[in-house]
Order: structure tokens, then C-alpha cells, then sequence
């Protein structure tokens, strides 16, 4: 018998919880639960009237986030702007002390420059990735363990499309993964989904970078067995996926605990401005 | 105190719930920590839904967690839907925790938290590795939801205090 009521009562708390409107609510958690599976269920519906809302929304609500962060995005500069100040002393006696002879190397650059295209001519190699980059602002830098993304403020209307490669200053930083009228997403080569293939000079080893979730380093995949890569060897893209441009720099080679790694050229924690290939 | 000033209080101490709630999915703000090279993430939304409508579930209303939940994934560029669900089933295990306590203990709040969470993270990890094959590190959810529940009795210290506020400006008025 009492168990009887026990069950009973078990039961009732359990209909109170999922149906039961308390003061001051409008809905009850089971029809909200409805309403989000069915909202759940329209995710499937990726082109037509359903993606259009969607991105309008998702426009507005990335405006939204902008404004409401504008202002610990302020603290957060300031934070950094602080820091690379303090920093100054040693960046400058840090370059001080480093013999570049800068006006040699760009000569030799130059020289390899044309040497290069001269030699693509010569085997009829045809560049079709575009070389017209858009400069975008970084309206949103979200950024947890699950994912490393952020949002800029072109989309579709601006011509961006799903794929092309987005840089800061003159290196990699991610891959554009969602396209809305006003906005766009970003997922950084940092994220755990983020795969881009690779090559690795000196010796023209191609693999795939595989994000970790951390914005420092990144692993490698389908690495050759006998590879003589070292710590300092640059990364650059290879531009076999059809969608990125080929030698975008990305960062070097490090070695931690026997294994390799690459280290970002880029620190993905201070992107105000991205260029986005069109 | 004059009484303008007693009403704008009063309101914010009475919305702080929603608008805490609000700030936390349109930022994504997670006070994420570093510590030993590593990173610490905890669900600070989770503590705000779980905490309030414990205690005050009429500061919190049903349809606001809805709109979160629609924000969050969009900001966090989740699936939309699947935060309103999150949330909601924490709502659905508060408000049964609720109906069947007879004396409130932070104790008690605090395990049947990890509980929750524990089911509600599960239910996420399942929809989204199984129906849109997200890529998931479970030992970094785990980790997270771990973390929360760590957290939990010292974030319910500094909410208790506003919810203490909010009591005593009821009962001036």
C-alpha cells in the first residue's frame, strides 16, 4: 500500500514538473520541449524558406552578441594593449639582437618569386585560387574547449562562400564553415574539427592539421612513417583540397614529449581583422 | 536609501536571474580558467537554470530559457534547438527536486545537480554525436560537467545572497 502512494506520488511529481505552470509562466516545460524538438527537426532543412530565416536570425542575433560584448571586448584590449606594452622592452632588444639582413632575404625572395613563376609557366601550371582578399572585422571571438570560431561581419551579400581560407596578416587562421546574409562563421585551425592539409618545407611532406581545441599547437595526421621533419620546419597549405590556397604560412614544427607538433603563427586570442578569400 | 533608488534595486534584483541568463548566452561568456597549461571550462548557464528555478522559479520564466537555449546554439554554433532541451530538462529536474523536498540543503541541491547534469550532458553528447555527427571530446565534457558541479556550492553562496536581497526588498515593500 505504501508503496502504492510512494509511486504515486512519485508519478505526480514527476506530471507536476513537466506540465504544471507556475506563477508568472506562460508555457509549460512539455510544450516548450515540443516546440524545440520541432525546432530541433528543422535542421535538417538546409536550403529554401528554413535556411533563409535561419540566417536571418542567426544575423540578428550575432548583432545582438556584438553590442552586448562591445564593451568587455573594450576591457579585453585594453588588458592587451597593456600587456604588449610591458612586453616592449624585451621585443625590442629582442629584435635588436637579431642579425635579419631583411634587405638580402627580400632580394632572394624576389629572385625565387619569379624564378617560381617562370618555372610554372614552364609546366603549364594554371593558379585558380583567387588572390582577392576582403578584410572583414571580427564581430564575435567565441571561443570554448568544444569549439574555436568566430564570427565576421560578411556573409553571402559581401560574396563569401563556405570553404575559402581566411588569413590575418599574411598567415592561416581558419576556413569559413557557415555563411549568412550579413555574417559569416569562421572555425579557427585551432578546433577539433578543423582538418587542412598541409605541406611541410624543407622536403615537401604533405599531411593533415588536425585542430585540438587549443589555440597554441595543433597535431598532425597521415604523416609519412619515415619523415625527417624537425622542430623549426615551416607549415604552410598545400591547396589540395581545391578550396584553400596553397602556401598560406600556418607555423612551424615543435617537439614536446617525442611527438610533433605544430605551433600558430597567429595568437588566435587577438583577431580584430581577418582577410577572407573571395 | 530614496525611493527611485529603492525601485531600480528592487528590479534588479528581482530580473537578475534573466538578465545574467541573457548576458551568458548572447556573449558565451563561460569563465573558462587556465591552470597548470590546461584549460578549465565549466557550464555557468547551468548553475544560473539550476539554481533559480530551485529556488525562485517564478524569477526564471520557462519561455526565456527557451529563447536562451535558441541563442546559445546560435552563438555557440550548436544545432539550434538542442540548448532549449538541455535547459528545459534541467528545468524538468529542478522542478521535481523541488516538488519533492520538504527541508532545502545545499548538500542535497549540490548531488542531485551532478546528477543532473550528468543526464543532461549525456543527452547531449548522445543527439550530437549520433543524429549530426559532431566531433566530441567526452573527456572534456566530462571534465566540464565535473568542474560545474565543483563549483556549484560557491556560486550558490553569491545567488543566495541575491536571493536573500530580493526577499528582503519584498518585504519592505
Amino acid at each position: 500500500m505504501s508503496t502504492e502512494t510512494g509511486r504515486d506520488d512519485f508519478i505526480i511529481s514527476i506530471r507536476s514538473a513537466f506540465l504544471k505552470k507556475g506563477t508568472r509562466q506562460k508555457f509549460s516545460i512539455f510544450t516548450l520541449l515540443v516546440i524545440s524538438f520541432i525546432v530541433l527537426s528543422l535542421e535538417y532543412f538546409k536550403s529554401g524558406p528554413v535556411d533563409k530565416f535561419r540566417s536571418f536570425t542567426k544575423d540578428i542575433i550575432f548583432k545582438g552578441s556584438y553590442y552586448i560584448s562591445s564593451p568587455f571586448i573594450f576591457f579585453e584590449d585594453k588588458y592587451y594593449l597593456f600587456q604588449d606594452h610591458m612586453r616592449m622592452y624585451d621585443k625590442y632588444s629582442e629584435s635588436k639582437n637579431k642579425k635579419v639582413k631583411l634587405e638580402s632575404l627580400e632580394k632572394e625572395n624576389k629572385f625565387l618569386k619569379s624564378e617560381n613563376i617562370y618555372l610554372k609557366t614552364i609546366i603549364d601550371d594554371r593558379n585558380n585560387f583567387s588572390k582577392d582578399f576582403l578584410i572583414s572585422k571580427v564581430l564575435i571571438d567565441n571561443q570554448s574547449p568544444y569549439l574555436k570560431s568566430i564570427i565576421i561581419n560578411k556573409g553571402f551579400n559581401h560574396g563569401i562562400k563556405i570553404g575559402v581560407a581566411v588569413k590575418h596578416k599574411f598567415y592561416f587562421v581558419g576556413k569559413i564553415v557557415g555563411v549568412n546574409y550579413l555574417t559569416s562563421r569562421v572555425l579557427l585551425a585551432s578546433d577539433l574539427n578543423s582538418k587542412i592539409p598541409i605541406i611541410i618545407e624543407p622536403g615537401r611532406i604533405n599531411a593533415i592539421l588536425s585542430g585540438k581545441g587549443n589555440n597554441e599547437y595543433a597535431d598532425l595526421e597521415y604523416l609519412p612513417k619515415d619523415n625527417y621533419i624537425k622542430s623549426g620546419d615551416l607549415v604552410f597549405t598545400s591547396g589540395t583540397d581545391a578550396t584553400i590556397p596553397p602556401a598560406i604560412p600556418i607555423g612551424k614544427i615543435i617537439e614536446m614529449d617525442g611527438s610533433k607538433f605544430v605551433k600558430f603563427f597567429t595568437n588566435f586570442n587577438q583577431l580584430k581583422y581577418v582577410k577572407v578569400n573571395k | 536609501m530614496s525611493n527611485f533608488n529603492k525601485k531600480i534595486l528592487n528590479t534588479f534584483v528581482n530580473s537578475f536571474p534573466i538578465l545574467i541568463l541573457f548576458f551568458l548566452a548572447f556573449t558565451g561568456f563561460d569563465l573558462s580558467f587556465f591552470f597548470l597549461e590546461k584549460n578549465y571550462y565549466f557550464n555557468f548557464i547551468y548553475l544560473v537554470i539550476f539554481y533559480w528555478v530551485l529556488k525562485k522559479p517564478e524569477t526564471l520564466g520557462f519561455g526565456l530559457i527557451f529563447f536562451a537555449g535558441i541563442i546559445n546554439d546560435v552563438v555557440q554554433n550548436f544545432p539550434i534547438g538542442i540548448s532549449s532541451i538541455n535547459f528545459l530538462l534541467l528545468c524538468v529536474i529542478a522542478s521535481f527536486i523541488r516538488t519533492r523536498t520538504l527541508l532545502p540543503s545545499l548538500i542535497y541541491d549540490w548531488i542531485l545537480f551532478l546528477i543532473a547534469i550528468l543526464i543532461i550532458d549525456s543527452l547531449n553528447y548522445s543527439i550530437l554525436t549520433l543524429l549530426f555527427n559532431s566531433e566530441i571530446k567526452y573527456s572534456t565534457l566530462m571534465s566540464s560537467s565535473f568542474i560545474t558541479f565543483l563549483i556549484y556550492p560557491v556560486l550558490a553562496k553569491v545567488f543566495n545572497g541575491i536571493y536573500l536581497l530580493s526577499l528582503r526588498q519584498q518585504n519592505v515593500e
